[in-house]
This record gives structure tokens, C-alpha cells and sequence, in this order.
């Protein structure tokens, strides 16, 4: 992938921010608040964290809202009616800071919203969203993009990847025609990008565990009740995984009202007991242990069967969101490794 | 106009409502709009999503067949709070629907073939469909024969429709109910379904046979199956796992590789042995 490079000092940056402000766009971007750093609107740089590993959530909100209304409805004396979202009045929005992990989870949300029917909401808001990652410059022992095909520097899935060079001035790397676009008529705050080198910026993420030897190790461990009861003997069920994850995209639908309400969309998880659970009590996955194979499945070997993309960018998310410690990166290297 | 919201329901008006059965009962619904009604089409085996505004919605097949034109119905056992409130409403009343969803039974394969349905309680409604298909196509297939159990003779769904089999030449049906669940003038057999279709016996040969029924109905039925010779690529099911989007997004019926909304309801038996049995 090519992209065009230029370079951005930080007043400038500031400045491009409040244009973007002035221009009406809402900036979601990593902001910190006591101990945690998270997404929130922001209206200038100055309310942007760039020193911190990850935030807590992913910026996946911005496509994919917790709760979202699908329509509203009013119904009364034998009539109904529904209205439609106005998908002409959703917001501009630049998502700001996001890791490029992040930005790399966004294609795999492209892929399963759209993947068959579109969804209209969501792909409304996509087109309104501009991704502006920042390249990571430090990582922590729960990082693994690398062995998920991605990288502290990489540029997939962004619109604009920026990296702190450590001079007082950003490398901008120009990844899409959005991010082009969005760059038009501020010209003046950049200067030239050749030549500046943005490798010896980057945080150092090694390789934790071969990828080719995930989708196998799953296949010849599916039927080993033994070794997932193991792997899951300690998960509560809680679903803080995927809440945080930046790809989990399974969601709930549920009316909220009465004569008039709203029919929503809210996140949902693999991971709790009622996600598959029968009004008549059967349950397909009645065990943790089902319920934690299934996560593991869906993203290292259904995922890129179904949708051609693998549903983890190896942001550790997850295993820092843990109450009990389950780290990913290591269930997953005790798969890649199982002797056939 | 950009196409239509996936979620975004037709509004049916409730044409008539049937009792069937203790807390079982079948709704007909024709398009509030008369021109979405004439641009719907669908094939048996399919199934939709239907809601109580301010309730939620639910996953039902489309019971009616596909031959039947001008309405859809569903049948339903009232269960839960969607189901509940579903009970509650009455003719004329306004509901919602998104559909047609899902897979068909291949009746166009089955052609020239011998049909064997056996059905168990509420999971008649999917095979009513697909046996009124073929009975309004009649010539089209060799002998049909249903079998279909439930718990007690109260239980058994389409009465009138069992008595229209019942008298038809070209039909065979089985009824029969769990012991205990006989009435003093039951006529039918005694027993649950795998021992019945047991002792029928039916010729395996030629024959597709289509099994829709509570989990461990199927899982006892399917090696009486196998025993009468019936590969497992000729043996039909649908898998009724939890939904909620019908449209391969919301990740609740992903079962292995399959999301059942979307490569099911219907699948064979041979599918099913190449699937985790998470349904």
C-alpha cells in the first residue's frame, strides 16, 4: 500500500483540529481522566492523550454505538407508524488517535455489517467517519498486532496515520482518498514528508505465535472438552472481553417503550449464557467452555472462512479488561503450539 | 430511495387467528400495504422475524405455503414476552414482519421421490408449509406420508388440517401422542415418535425424508432413520436457533462455519454430522 507522506508540526496539528471543529465535525479521540484513558469528544489537542499504550474501549462506538435506536415507533387505536433514522443528520466525525490496530479492526466491522445485506445505519456512518491513527510508540506485554498481521506503525484500515517523530513534528501518511479529501484547503499546515523516517519512532511488538498455525490448532483441539475447560476454567462469563474489543460486533435487538418506543440495537456477547439460550430452556452452548471456544473460533477460523478477515488485531484489549486475568495472547499461543 | 432498511419491518394486519392448541396459536397477516404484499415473495422453508411494537420481535418459519398467495401465516406457542404479547392481539390488529429469511426446502430435488415428514408438537408449523407445498403440487411427487406425535392429544396442532390428511387417499398419516397423553376415543398410536416411524417401518428407497421436532425427538429419530437405509444427505431438517437480526450480523445462530439465518433453517443430516452440535 502506498501512501503519501508529509509532515505536520504539533501547532499546526492543533490548529488542523480546530478547523476540522470549525468545520462541524465532532473529534472523538483518547482522552485521560485519573488513571484510564478512553474516547470522548474533544475540542482541541490539548484534551488529547498520544503518551498512553491503548485506551480502555475501542473507538468502535463511533460505527457501532452501544445503544443504538434502529427506528421509532408510535402505535395506537389499531395504527402504526414508523419512523426511519434520519440518516442525512448523522454527524461528520473524525476519529482521532485511534491505534492502528484500531483503525485495522474497523475493515474487519466493514466486514461483517456489510458482508451480505447492507446495514444502512452503519454504513451511513462510515461514510460521515474519518479514521486519523496515531502510530504507537511504546507497547505493553499484552500488545501482539504483529502476530495478527498488523503492526505498531502499519497503515490498513486508516484514512491518515500520523507518527510522533519525537522532534516536535508528526509524519502524516495520506493512506485513503477520505483522507485526502479531508486534507484540502490546509495544505499550508503541512511541509514535506519525504525522507523523514518513522521506523525508529515505533514501539517494538515481537512476534508471539504463527498465525498459520492458529486455524489448524483450533480445527484438531474442537472436540478436546478436556483442554477448553481448562482454557476457560476461570472466566466469569462477565463479557468485558468483548464489550472492549474492537471487533466484537454481536448485538441484541430489544424495544424499549411502549405505544410510542424505539426498537434498539445494543451490544450483545458470545459469552453470556443467554446469548443462544431457547425460550424453552435448551441451550446449544449451555457451558463456559462452549461459550469461550465459540469466541475463539469465530475469530480465528469462522471469520476469515466466512468474511475473509481475521476478527483480532491483537490489541490486547481483552486480556487488560480481564477481572481474572485470562490473557488471549497466551490461550492462543497454547493453540498455535499444540502438537497435531 | 436507497433500498430498504434490513431492519425496518412491513406492517401486517392480522386477517384471522386460530386457536390450535393449548397457548398455541396461528396468526394470518396480509400487507397493510398492498403493494409491498404484491412485491413479497417467498419459499417454503423460510422464515421471518415478527414483532409486538413496544415488545420485540421474534423468529418464527412462515407456516402457510408458498401456494397459498395473498397472506402469510405463522403458528406460535405463547412462551415469552414477545410470544405473550403476540397471544394477546386480535384480529385487525397491526404486527410487524421482516422477512423472507433463510434457506428452502429443495422441493424442486425432490421430484418423482416418495415424501416421509414426521413432525413432533410445535415444529409442525415449518413442515406444514413445505406438506402443503407439495400437496398443492401433488402430481409432482410419489407417496407422502406424515408422521406426527405430540404430548397429549390436546397438544397436536392443525386439528382440521390432520382431519384433511387424515381423509385424503393420496396421504398417509400417523398421529400419535406420548403414553399417558391419550384421550378415552384416541384412535391414533400411543408412544413417542422415533418407536412409531420404528414400527411403520417406511421404505427408505426413493425417499426424502423431512424431520422437524424438539432436540431430542431428533436426535432419537435420526438413527431409526439410518437403520431404515435413509442416507443422511436424503434427511431434511431446520435448525431453530436464536435469532435476532435473520440476516447474518447479530452472531447469535452462528453454529461452526453456518450462520443459521443465512445457510439454514433447512439443512441436511449430513450438514448437521459436519457441524458442532451447537443447536
Amino acid at each position: 500500500m502506498e501512501s503519501e507522506k508529509r509532515s505536520i508540526g504539533r501547532e499546526a496539528l492543533a490548529e488542523l483540529i480546530s478547523q476540522w471543529r470549525s468545520a462541524g465535525k465532532r473529534v472523538l479521540a483518547p482522552k485521560r481522566s485519573g488513571d484510564k484513558v478512553d474516547f470522548a469528544w474533544v475540542a482541541s489537542l490539548e484534551e488529547i492523550s498520544l503518551d498512553h499504550v491503548q485506551t480502555v474501549q475501542s473507538p468502535k462506538a463511533a460505527l457501532f454505538p452501544r445503544v443504538e435506536e434502529l427506528f421509532s415507533f408510535r402505535s395506537a387505536d389499531g395504527r402504526v407508524e414508523v419512523r426511519e433514522r434520519d440518516l442525512g443528520a448523522l454527524p461528520e466525525t473524525v476519529v482521532f488517535g485511534l491505534r492502528p490496530c484500531d483503525a485495522a479492526a474497523f475493515t474487519a466491522l466493514k466486514a461483517i455489517f456489510n458482508w451480505d445485506s447492507p446495514d444502512s445505519l452503519f454504513s451511513a456512518r462510515l461514510a460521515r467517519t474519518t479514521l486519523v491513527a496515531v502510530a504507537c510508540s511504546s507497547a505493553d506485554e499484552y500488545c501482539f498486532c504483529t502476530s495478527v498481521g498488523g503492526g505498531p506503525g502499519a497503515i490498513a484500515g486508516s484514512d491518515i496515520l500520523l507518527t510522533d517523530l519525537g522532534d516536535g513534528d508528526f509524519l502524516a501518511e495520506i493512506v485513503s482518498e477520505k483522507g485526502r479529501l479531508m486534507l484540502q484547503g490546509a495544505e499550508a499546515l503541512f511541509r514535506p514528508g519525504a525522507g523523514r523516517e518513522k521506523e525508529r519512532c515505533l514501539a517494538r511488538v515481537e512476534k508471539a505465535f504463527d498465525l498459520e498455525k492458529v486455524d489448524p490448532g483450533l480445527a484438531r483441539r474442537f472436540d478436546d472438552d478436556a483442554f477448553w475447560a481448562g482454557q476457560s476454567l476461570r472466566c466469569l462469563g462477565c463479557g468485558a472481553c468483548a464489550y472492549v474489543c474492537p471487533t466484537c460486533a454481536c448485538f441484541d435487538i430489544q424495544d424499549e417503550g411502549g405505544i410510542t418506543g424505539k426498537r434498539l440495537r445494543c451490544w450483545d456477547s458470545c459469552g453470556f449464557g443467554l446469548f443462544t439460550l431457547h425460550t424453552s430452556g435448551h441451550n446449544p452452548r449451555p457451558l463456559q467452555s462452549q461459550r469461550w471456544r465459540q469466541r475463539l473460533m469465530h475469530k480465528f477460523s469462522y471469520m476469515p472462512e466466512r468474511q475473509g478477515v481475521l476478527g483480532c488485531v491483537g490489541c490486547g484489549r481483552c486480556s487488560r479488561a480481564c477481572p481474572v486475568d485470562m490473557n488471549i495472547l497466551e490461550h492462543i499461543r497454547a493453540i498455535a503450539e499444540a502438537r497435531p | 430511495m436507497n433500498a430498504r432498511d434490513v431492519f425496518k419491518p412491513f406492517l401486517m394486519r392480522i386477517e384471522q387467528v386460530t386457536e390450535e392448541a393449548p397457548d398455541v396459536r396461528t396468526l394470518r397477516l396480509v400487507f397493510q400495504n398492498e403493494d409491498e404484499g404484491r412485491g413479497f415473495i417467498f419459499r417454503t422453508g423460510q422464515f421471518g422475524e415478527y414483532s409486538v411494537f413496544g415488545e420485540g420481535e421474534c423468529t418464527f418459519c412462515i407456516a402457510s405455503s408458498p401456494t397459498r398467495q395473498g397472506y402469510i401465516e405463522c403458528t406460535f406457542r405463547k412462551a415469552g414476552r414477545v410470544t405473550s404479547a403476540l397471544a394477546a392481539l386480535e384480529t385487525n390488529e397491526i404486527v410487524g414482519f421482516r422477512g423472507p429469511y433463510g434457506n428452502v426446502f429443495p422441493i424442486d430435488q425432490w421430484q418423482g421421490k416418495n415424501l416421509l415428514f414426521i413432525a413432533g408438537g410445535i415444529a409442525l408449523p415449518p413442515m406444514r408449509s413445505v406438506i402443503w407445498n407439495v400437496l398443492d403440487l401433488r402430481d409432482r411427487y410419489r407417496d407422502v406420508t406424515i408422521v406426527y406425535g405430540a404430548r397429549t392429544v390436546a397438544d397436536l396442532v392443525y386439528k382440521r388440517e390432520l382431519q384433511e390428511w387424515a381423509g385424503r387417499d393420496d396421504v398417509k398419516l400417523v398421529t400419535t401422542v406420548d403414553p399417558g397423553g391419550e384421550t378415552p376415543d384416541w384412535q391414533g398410536e400411543i408412544g413417542f415418535v422415533p418407536a412409531v416411524l420404528d414400527k411403520l417401518a417406511p421404505a427408505s428407497h426413493d425417499t426424502v425424508a423431512v424431520v422437524c421436532g424438539p432436540p431430542v425427538m431428533i436426535k432419537f429419530t435420526f438413527p431409526v432413520l439410518a437403520r431404515l437405509g435413509f442416507a443422511p444427505g436424503d434427511i431434511y431438517t431446520t435448525l431453530e436457533n436464536r435469532m435476532k437480526c435473520g440476516v447474518g450480523k447479530c452472531g447469535r445462530c452462528n453454529t461452526g462455519k453456518y450462520f443459521v439465518c443465512k445457510d439454514g433453517p433447512v439443512f441436511t443430516f449430513a450438514q448437521l454430522q459436519e457441524m458442532p452440535q451447537e443447536y
